[in-house]
């Protein structure tokens, strides 16, 4: 009886084994298909992708589009697997940053000047500078630039109007810390953070650091001068970070709060602030308790303050900034959808309905909605883009970033080790 | 003379021939039935594992292959890093939590509704349901009954006219908010092994004890519990085992926060190795975790459960 079982066990497990091993040497694939992955969960741009991939399927016959869909965390885990495996996807998003540059090094994706630069450099010269600037690593561009971004502080207007504050007023830190206490003193939660998260709260030290720091005294840190991060500005930020943290500014419960409850707080009108997306108009209203949150005109906004005396200026910007990244194996066709993304027509439509800050150029115009062109017109005004600090160095002193943030507000670690955590951290990554 | 000759090699040969006959069926359905076996195993857990002690000693980010041998100091940063040391203590505070509370409430309520009183049924099934959802589910149904905005806890507090408390983002009382979660999901699964062991006791040795004159908790102390020792032994097991592998109800419920508090060491071994692409680093994690599971696992298994 038991022999028997035995047996039949063997042979199911043998059965199982050959089925796996067919399946291995069952994947193949087709050169003109075009897989393309993405994070991307809002259905309708989802549907306009689906459009622009099938228009330009129509105009080239022979090539198809797939569309991938990985949810953020599981694609950022799946990743280098999947770089390296035969399944890897014809292009996909990128946050650009250490990411991109670590992939880039391992030879696993496909540089895109040569079609930049191809009849006359016409992709090129359509695509703004600092995008390209952005994603270009050891004078190569890693990734055609699909999007930029801005973060800045959404704020509500009727409770700025209860606690009496004109937000125009708002310019340096000093001002918005005292901005921060009024509020407190009129009864009203100041600012919605998400500390769960972390990464919300890295907005807040990324923001000073540039302020103390400045465009030179950040590329200086970088390569390691002054110290490095645990230099003075560095420092610096931390302790204004801190001095926000002593006036306990966010709701209640905000270190077990994620960025959607964030979201949810200020859109029910529980927080006056939020340090934010570029989208935060749209993803305030979707993630509040009744689903409309905030009407457009009770939602104002403002730069981030700069810090008197100190080099950054208000018109240094820290936001997103994303692309298509092409791998090695790609059908050639790729580069060509990638261009045509890219065009100002298609580019027009992505902003004028997806709400994306384009970077074609001339492409803002589409953005119609006041509040996301103002964010169109403070883009075209910088001086400088800051790629989130979490994605441009990289995801370990990323990681190490948000977590001192978080720390910091929550009055758990000193800034100087703060700033000596990261010091420590980035240390390892400069070649 | 030669007929005995012949009868007394007989019983030399016979078995001689069926030993043959026993290898010679044996070979072929090894040699056929072993290798997708032992390919399977081989591929799906011995060579990862030996890959993984293999990372661990190199600084890779996953991308290409790793270059960067850096010897032990993946394990020397291990072990000087806090939330690693917290992750050690929950893990600590777990076992703790599922020896000095969750089995002796198993076992209190698997006494109460083993004996055949009216509804024992409808108990059993009440105490095993949070067993049978799945880990990811009960940490996000939690995630909202501890919520101080919206939750049963928010509601309470709000009641009497208190503050909300938020527990899970208190970094003093989350891994204690936890604990309780953990307690309610897994009771049911120890009491369901202490009815099985609590069923196998021959009745007759408590009649024995009754007319002996054994009180109640005579008859608990000294019959009852020394029969279900094998039992208890597996449950701590279980629970010990069981906590080392915490992962999928505490990312719902903390993802290892506020400030590190609630890690253990798979989270650790997760929001450290794998979110960070630290592979050298998380490889090194895995190697520490997995020594410390199998030198548990059968230093327990030889010391308590020996005899069982």
């Amino acid at each position: 009886m038991s022999s028997t079982t035995n047996k039949k066990n063997l042979l199911a497990a043998s059965a199982l084994g050959l089925a796996s091993v067919l399946m291995m040497a069952g994947t193949a694939s087709a050169d003109n298909i075009i897989r393309w992955m993405h994070v991307e969960q809002v259905p309708s741009t989802i549907a306009l992708w689906n459009k622009i991939a099938k228009d330009f399927e129509a105009k080239h016959p022979g090539v198809k589009i797939e569309l991938q869909f990985l949810e953020n965390q599981a694609f950022k885990a799946k990743l280098p697997t999947l770089l390296q495996s035969q399944d890897a996807p014809g292009m996909f998003y990128t946050w650009g940053g250490g990411v991109l540059q670590a992939q880039s090094v391992t030879g696993a994706l496909r540089p895109l000047d040569a079609t930049m630069d191809a009849n006359e450099g016409e992709w090129r010269k359509s695509t703004n500078p600092s995008a390209i600037e952005g994603l270009t690593f050891d004078g190569k561009l890693w990734a055609a630039p699909s999007k930029s971004g801005l973060i800045s502080f959404y704020y509500n207007k009727d409770l700025f109007k209860k606690a009496n504050i004109d937000a125009n007023k708002i310019a340096t830190w000093d001002e918005f810390l005292s901005a921060v206490k009024t509020l407190k003193q009129a009864g009203i939660t100041p600012i919605a953070g998400g500390g769960r998260d972390k990464w919300p709260l890295h907005f807040y030290w990324s923001y000073l650091a540039m302020r103390e720091a400045g465009q030179k005294g950040f590329a200086d840190a970088k390569s390691g001068n002054n110290e490095g991060f645990a230099g003075e500005a560095f420092v610096k930020a931390g302790q204004h970070l801190a001095e926000l943290g002593k006036l306990e500014p966010f709701q209640n419960g905000y270190l077990g709060a994620t960025w959607n409850d964030a979201l949810a707080a200020f859109g029910d009108g529980r927080a006056a602030l939020i340090l934010s997306f570029e989208n935060t108009p749209a993803t305030q209203a979707t993630n509040s308790t009744t689903r409309k949150g905030l009407a457009d005109d009770n939602i104002g906004r403002f730069a981030f303050p700069v810090v008197k005396g100190a080099p950054g200026v208000v018109t240094d910007s820290l936001g997103g900034l994303n692309g298509w990244a092409v791998t090695k194996n790609a059908p050639p066709e790729t580069e060509e959808f990638l261009r045509y993304m890219g065009s100002l027509d298609v580019q027009k439509a992505l902003a004028k309905e997806t709400q994306i800050m384009p970077v074609t150029r001339g492409a803002s115009e589409a953005v119609a909605r006041p509040l996301l062109r103002e964010v169109a017109d403070a883009l075209a005004k910088e001086t400088w883009h800051q790629n989130f600090l979490d994605q441009d160095l990289g995801p370990n002193v990323g990681a190490i970033v948000n977590d001192v943030s978080v720390e910091i507000v929550s009055g758990g670690v000193e800034p100087a080790d703060a700033a000596q955590q990261i010091e420590d951290a980035y240390s390892l990554e400069r070649k | 003379m030669s007929t005995n000759a012949a009868s007394s090699a007989m019983p030399l040969a016979l078995p001689k021939r069926g030993r043959r006959s026993l290898a010679h069926s044996k070979w072929p359905v090894l040699i056929l039935f072993l290798p997708p076996a032992l390919l399977l195993f081989t591929v799906l857990v011995i060579l990862p594992m030996g890959e993984a002690a293999w990372y661990s000693f190199y600084n890779w980010n996953g991308y290409g292959s790793p270059t960067q041998w850096i010897g032990l100091r993946n394990y020397q940063l291990i072990f000087r890093n806090a939330a690693f040391t917290q992750a050690l203590i929950n893990n600590g505070l777990i076992v703790l939590a599922s020896i000095c509370i969750q089995i002796p409430l198993a076992l209190w309520l698997a006494t109460m509704i083993s004996s055949r009183i009216k509804g024992a049924l409808v108990f059993r099934l009440i105490f095993f349901l949070p067993y049978v959802l799945a880990d990811v589910a009960a940490g996000m149904i939690w995630r909202f009954v501890y919520d101080g905005d919206f939750g049963l806890v928010g509601g309470i507090a709000s009641f009497f006219a208190a503050d909300p408390p938020f527990w899970l983002a208190d970094r003093d009382v989350a891994m204690y908010a936890i604990l309780g979660v953990v307690v309610w999901k897994y009771f049911g699964f120890h009491m369901m092994l202490f009815i099985a062991g609590l069923q196998a006791i021959d009745k007759s040795v408590l009649e024995a004890a009754d007319i002996d004159g054994a009180t109640g908790f005579q008859k608990f102390r000294l019959v009852t519990l020394p029969l279900l020792g094998s039992t208890v032994r597996l449950s701590v097991f279980f629970g010990v085992v069981g906590s080392l592998q915490l992962f999928d109800m505490i990312m719902p419920l903390t993802g290892g926060g506020p400030s590190n508090s609630t890690q253990t060491m798979v989270t650790f071994l997760y929001n450290f190795g794998v979110t960070r692409m630290q592979i050298g680093f998380g490889s090194a994690v895995g190697v520490v975790l997995f020594v410390l599971c199998v030198t548990l696992a059968f230093s327990y298994k030889r010391i308590f459960m020996r005899h069982d």
